[in-house]
Order: structure tokens, then C-alpha cells, then sequence
């Protein structure tokens, strides 16, 4: 059957993608792992908090993004309105949170 | 259906049918009884309301039990009847007009339904012990230093159902992305789908913050800790801005829905497309968004200061222009149009001037000004009711009334439908209209009574009139579906004759797998394309195969069970740590359940080619 040369040859192709797609995942997760070691790091090492809290918080924002685009796979075709979704929940936590911050706390 | 009817089963398995189902009609309908029993019970909390405000400085209820009265009618209304029922039209309708046989998750929707009416239920139970008695909005610091368990019940039982409306908004989000039927595209599905997927978004974002408020106030109750306790450096406006920014999208859940259904309604009616799909699909968006961005507008007395309050006021304001779009766009499609009056229609054509008298008192009181003067008066009673009763309910009633034929195979009555509309509609302006004034003349709300001469004597006594005329017409509307139930005219398919979306394609009611074949979407108002080019039936998309279904289970009852029990224990281990037995007895029951649920396969049931073909359509 044509049918299953097709389908033999969509396989090899989606292998082929499956295989990059664990190589990222990899990479990230590894990199998180990285990124907790050095958050942890620079705390045990009694770095003034002055920079250890924007350090902390950027490489928070880049695990978050880890998490979402590659875990989560927000990145990828068909996931289109998942990630608005999440998008749109991103920006009403934001916002409440500034809120709470400037109208509240401050 | 037929197969069903066809041999007669007895009650207990009947009962157990009802208990363990998964079926979306079926919950739906769970969904419109249980909402439709909360909604006699806050009914008649409000006639108690009235009754106790007939006239001035009177004694039918006393002080406390009127705090009681007030904070559960509140309540109830809006998290027990509005919005299950709303969620049982959803459930019902939604899946048929997308062309799904059932919604993405079923048992998580036979939880979803356990665990609001339990929820529920707890709530309820509170009247033998001592209700909630700080308003529905439960602010601190007096919901802290309300003494008794009526306050715990508020938040024991609103995190139940809560959650159950968390899972049945998320259902619902899942199954309009994933099920539609082929060719059905984002932009040809129809109002109430529409409608349904942004209310659930609405859902998904803003309960989150109600179960955070309750959690707080939990602790704070419970666990002796001080998140809005001052004097231990706690801040009760954080329960404000928490149960606001969940408060005003709840009232967009409450009203986006009974849009949808007022757009499924005109053009069915009016025999012509809706107007301006795409203006309203976008305009929903738009509410939906700006829904998020104006909870402080309930607060503009707290003291945020004058930047604070303008920009939620403006941010209010500009509410006003998409739903204004969605006005002109309902009367366009009425515009013209062959236009059949019934009691669906004479709902939706009531709700047009009511909900726009209760949308500019609306912009009214967001001048964060003219507010200092609004605040906490009966004006403010006056503009919620004429948005919430005369958008949402008479949205749900106009729905039931449409939907009616295709939920139970019988028109409801066409003449008591009428009585009921009628009576109901005049005493809703009679009730609501003069509370406009009485609150404009200084009348504060949430008061036990009110002194002689000072003008609100005849105002209060008209409300409380129009308030018997309203209950007159509900109890009408009970009658009707008694009488349809028993005598009502059977309904074909295509119930009004000029449906234009899938539902009306099936068969009334329709059979249990919804589609006997998924329909071939060609276009926005399919069944209407498919009339217009002679068609009687939709053009299949797929060949008559086996159908995958789900089975029933017990499994969301029992859970639900074992959260009621470890809620009790929550409320009363204050006082007798015995108690703490029912919270790990009731959390260890939920907990078995969900572990069965993980670990016994259950892969659903198959209904046979032949079987299907037996049946016929």
C-alpha cells in the first residue's frame, strides 16, 4: 500500500523531530537544574541581597520561560490558543499583583 | 431515547442512572433542578427581605436573622441558582452546537455538578446552626468578629461549589478548542458557544482569587492567623480587592452566557442571520477583558486615593460601548426581520430596556465622584437587580423557554408562559424601579428597618408589592412545567421551525450520543445553509461507525461525600478537636476515590454499527 510508504516516511521525519525535541529538552532541564545550583549558591555564599534578589527574580523569569515554551510546549504549531490562555492569565496575575503592590502596599 | 422508554425500569435503577451519570444532558438538567431549587430558597429569602421592609419599623424577623436573611439571599442567588443554572444550559446546549457527543471530560463534569450541589447544601445547613450573617461580600473585619459557625459555613461551602464551577469552566474551555465537529470553525460557532468559552475563561481566571480570599479568611477563622486582622498588622482591604477582582468577573459569567442565549434567540425569531457576528464576538472579548480591569469600581470609598479611582472609573465607563454594540446589534437583527412573538421572545425583548436602565445606572455609579453619594444605598440595590434580574434571569427564562423542547422532547405552555412572563416583568420594575429613589432619598441598604415620615414609606411598600407579583410569576412557571411534564406538546426536531444551529438538527431529546454521524459544518448557522439549499438533513461528515462513549460512575459522589464530611470537620474542629476525625476521615475517602479513579482502567463502552443502525436516526 502507498498508504503505509507515506506514513513510513512521515515516521522517520517525526523521529528525526522527536529526536530535537529531546536534545531541548535536555538542554533546558539541565539549564534549570544550573540555574537553581547558582540561586542556591549565591545565597550560601552570603552575596548582599542587593543582588541576589534581581538575580534570583531573572533567572526565576528564564525558568518560568523554560517551563512554558519548552515543558509546556507553548512554542509549538496547534498550541495556539493554550498559550493565549496562559497569556492571558500571565497578564491578569501581573496586573493584580501591581496593583496589590502600588495601590496597597506601597 | 427509545430504548430507554421502550422498557420500563424500576426507581432504584433509574435513580442510580442519575446518580452515576456522565452524560452532558444529564448533568445539564442536574445542573437546572439544583439551581432551580436554590433559586425558590432565595426567592423566598427575598420575599422575607420584602415582607420584614413592608412597612416602617416592622418586627416580622428580628435584627440578626435579617443579617442572615440578606447575606444568604446575596449568596445564594448568585452561586447556587444564576450560575449552576447557567452551567446546566451550558452543559446541555453548548456540546449539541459544536457537534460533540459529550464535553471533554465527563467525570470531571459529574464532579464538577456533586460538587456544587454539596457545596451548596453545606451552605444551606447553616440555618439550623446560625447562618453567615456579613453580606454576601463577607468583609472584613466583621466577618472575622461574626461569632458562631455561620461565617465558616460561607467559606467551607462556597470553596465546594466554587470548585466545582473552577472544573465545569475548564470542561467547557477544553471542549470548544478540542470537539468541534469538522468544518466547524472558531468564527462559525455559534453566540452561546461563544459566549459559554469566554464565561469559562472568565471562570478560569477569576475563581482562582475567590479560593485564595476564602483560604485567608479560612486561617484567619480557623488557624488563628491575621491576614485581615490590623492589629497584628494584617490589611482587611485585601479581602476587598481579593473577592472583587473574583466579584466583577462573576458578573460577567453571570451575564456573557444569557448574552449568548438573547443572539440564539433573536435571529431564531426573527428569521434573520444575527447581526454583526464578528462585532460580537469581539465585543464579548472586549467585556470579558475590560471585566478584569475594573474591580476596584465596587471600592471607590475605601480610600484609594483620587488616580486610583479614576482610572477604574474610566476603565468602567468604556464597559459601556461593546455591551452598547451588542445592543444596536440585537435590535438590527430584529430590524426587518419576520418576527414571531413567544414567550423565548418576549423574555429577550424585556431584557433589552431593562438591562440598558441597568446598564446607565451602571455608568452612573462609575463616576468614582457622584459614587461617594450611591455607595452602599438602595441605588445601588436598584442597578445590580436590574442587571442581574433583568439580564441574567430573564436571560435564563428566555433560554429555558426556547431551549425547553429540545432538553425534554414537549413545548412548555405558550399561555402560562405568558401569565408568567407578565406578572413577573411588572412586578420586577415595581420592585426595583422605586429602589432607585429610596436609595437617591438616603435610604442606606442592608438595613433591619427604616423610620416613619421620611418619605420611604410608600416606596418600600410598592417594592414589596412588586415583589409578591414576582414571586406570583415564578410559581406560575413552576405550574407550567408541571403541566408540560404532563400534558405538553411533543416537539419535532427542528422545534421552532427556523433553527439555525446544530442542536436543532437532532432529535428531541436527543439520543444519548448526541450524533448518530458527526453533521459536516458549512458555514456559520449550518442547519440554516443546509435549508436554504433544500436539504432537509446536514450533510454527514463521517460514515455510520462505532461510537466511543463514556461510562457512568459513582466515584465523583463518593469524593464529594468525603470533602462535605472533611468541610464539617473544618467548621467545628474550632471548638472540639474530636472533630479533626472528620477532616481525615473525609479527606481519606476523596483521596481513596481519586486513587481508584487513577488506577482501574475504565476505557468507556462502544455502542455497535448495528446497533446504531437498528435504531435508525
Amino acid at each position: 500500500m502507498t498508504d503505509e510508504m507515506s506514513t513510513r516516511k512521515i515516521n522517520s521525519f517525526q523521529k528525526q523531530k522527536n529526536k530535537q525535541e529531546m536534545q531541548r529538552m535536555v538542554v533546558s532541564f539541565a539549564l534549570m537544574i544550573i540555574f537553581t545550583l547558582i540561586a542556591f549558591a549565591l545565597v550560601m555564599l552570603e552575596v548582599p541581597s542587593t543582588y541576589v534578589i534581581p538575580i534570583i527574580l531573572l533567572l526565576a523569569f528564564v525558568q518560568v520561560g523554560f517551563q512554558f515554551f519548552y515543558f509546556m510546549h507553548l512554542k509549538d504549531k496547534g498550541h495556539e490558543v493554550p498559550s493565549q490562555i496562559i497569556y492571558g492569565g500571565v497578564f491578569i496575575t501581573v496586573m493584580v499583583a501591581l496593583t496589590f503592590t502600588v495601590i496597597t502596599w506601597w | 431515547m427509545g430504548m430507554t422508554s421502550a422498557q420500563k425500569r424500576g426507581f432504584g435503577a433509574t435513580l442510580w442512572d442519575w446518580l452515576t451519570t456522565v452524560d452532558h444532558k444529564k448533568i445539564g438538567i442536574l445542573y437546572l433542578a439544583g439551581g432551580g431549587f436554590f433559586f425558590l430558597l432565595g426567592g423566598l429569602e427575598a420575599v422575607i427581605i420584602r415582607i420584614q421592609l413592608m412597612s416602617p419599623e416592622n418586627n416580622f424577623i428580628s435584627a440578626g436573622l435579617y443579617n442572615e436573611m440578606i447575606t444568604m439571599h446575596g449568596t445564594t442567588m448568585i452561586f447556587l441558582a444564576a450560575m449552576p443554572i447557567l452551567l446546566g444550559l451550558m452543559n446541555f446546549i453548548m456540546p449539541l452546537q459544536i457537534g460533540a457527543r459529550d464535553v471533554a471530560f465527563p467525570f470531571l463534569n459529574s464532579l464538577g455538578f456533586w460538587l456544587f450541589l454539596f457545596g451548596g447544601v453545606l451552605l444551606n445547613l447553616s440555618w439550623f446552626t446560625g447562618a453567615p450573617d456579613a453580606g454576601w461580600t463577607n468583609y472584613a473585619p466583621l466577618s472575622i468578629q461574626s461569632p458562631g459557625h455561620g461565617i465558616d459555613f460561607y467559606i467551607m461551602g462556597l470553596q465546594l461549589s466554587g470548585a466545582g464551577t473552577l472544573m465545569g469552566g475548564i470542561n467547557f474551555i477544553v471542549t470548544i478548542v478540542l470537539m468541534r465537529a469538522p468544518g466547524m470553525t472558531y468564527m462559525r460557532m455559534p453566540l452561546f458557544t461563544w459566549t459559554t468559552f469566554v464565561a469559562s475563561i472568565l471562570i478560569l481566571f477569576a475563581f482562582p482569587a475567590l479560593t485564595v480570599g476564602l483560604f485567608l479568611m479560612m486561617f484567619d477563622r480557623m488557624f488563628g492567623s491575621a491576614f485581615f486582622d490590623a492589629a497584628l498588622g494584617g490589611n482587611a482591604v485585601i479581602w476587598q480587592h481579593l473577592f472583587w477582582i473574583f466579584g466583577h468577573p462573576e458578573v460577567y459569567i453571570l451575564i456573557l452566557p444569557v448574552f449568548g442565549v438573547f443572539s440564539e434567540v433573536f435571529p431564531t425569531f426573527a428569521k434573520k442571520r444575527l447581526f454583526g457576528y464578528t462585532a460580537m464576538v469581539f465585543a464579548t472579548f472586549l467585556i470579558a477583558f475590560l471585566g478584569f480591569m475594573v474591580w476596584a469600581h465596587h471600592m471607590f470609598t475605601v480610600g484609594l486615593g483620587p488616580v486610583a479611582n479614576s482610572i477604574f472609573a474610566v476603565a468602567t465607563m468604556a464597559i459601556a460601548v461593546p455591551t452598547g454594540i451588542k445592543i444596536f446589534n440585537w435590535l438590527f437583527t430584529l430590524w426587518g426581520g419576520s418576527i414571531k412573538i413567544n414567550t423565548a421572545m418576549l423574555w429577550s425583548l424585556a431584557f433589552i430596556p431593562s438591562f440598558t436602565i441597568g446598564g446607565m445606572t451602571g455608568v452612573m455609579l462609575a463616576s468614582a465622584v457622584a459614587d461617594y453619594q450611591y455607595h452602599d444605598s438602595y441605588f445601588v440595590i436598584g442597578h445590580f437587580h436590574y442587571v442581574i434580574v433583568g439580564g441574567t434571569v430573564f436571560g435564563i427564562l428566555a433560554g429555558l423557554h426556547y431551549w425547553w423542547p429540545k432538553m425534554f422532547g414537549k413545548y412548555l405552555h405558550e399561555g402560562l408562559g405568558q401569565i408568567s412572563f407578565w406578572t413577573f416583568f411588572v412586578g420586577f420594575h415595581l420592585t426595583f424601579f422605586i429602589q432607585h429613589f429610596l436609595g437617591l432619598m438616603g435610604m442606606p441598604r442592608r438595613y433591619w428597618v427604616f423610620l416613619e415620615n421620611q418619605g420611604l414609606d410608600t416606596g418600600n411598600l410598592i417594592s414589596s408589592i412588586g415583589a409578591f407579583f414576582m414571586s406570583f410569576g415564578v410559581i406560575v412557571f413552576l405550574i407550567n412545567i408541571i403541566y408540560t411534564t404532563i400534558k405538553g406538546k411533543k416537539a419535532p426536531r427542528d422545534a421552532w421551525g427556523s433553527g439555525r444551529t446544530l442542536e436543532w438538527t437532532i432529535s428531541s431529546p436527543p439520543v444519548h450520543y448526541n450524533f448518530k454521524q458527526l453533521p459536516l459544518v458549512r458555514g456559520l448557522d449550518p442547519l440554516w445553509i443546509e435549508k436554504t439549499e433544500g436539504n432537509e438533513k446536514m450533510t454527514p461528515a463521517e460514515p455510520v461507525d462505532e461510537i466511543h462513549m463514556p461510562n457512568g460512575s459513582i466515584l465523583p459522589l463518593i469524593m464529594t461525600i468525603g470533602f462535605t464530611i472533611a468541610s464539617y470537620g473544618f467548621i467545628y474542629q474550632t471548638g472540639n478537636k474530636y472533630w479533626l476525625i472528620a477532616v481525615y476521615s473525609g479527606i481519606a475517602i476523596a483521596l481513596i476515590c481519586m486513587l481508584t479513579r487513577s488506577l482501574k482502567d475504565d476505557h468507556g463502552h462502544h455502542i455497535s454499527k448495528e446497533e446504531l443502525e437498528r435504531v435508525g436516526d
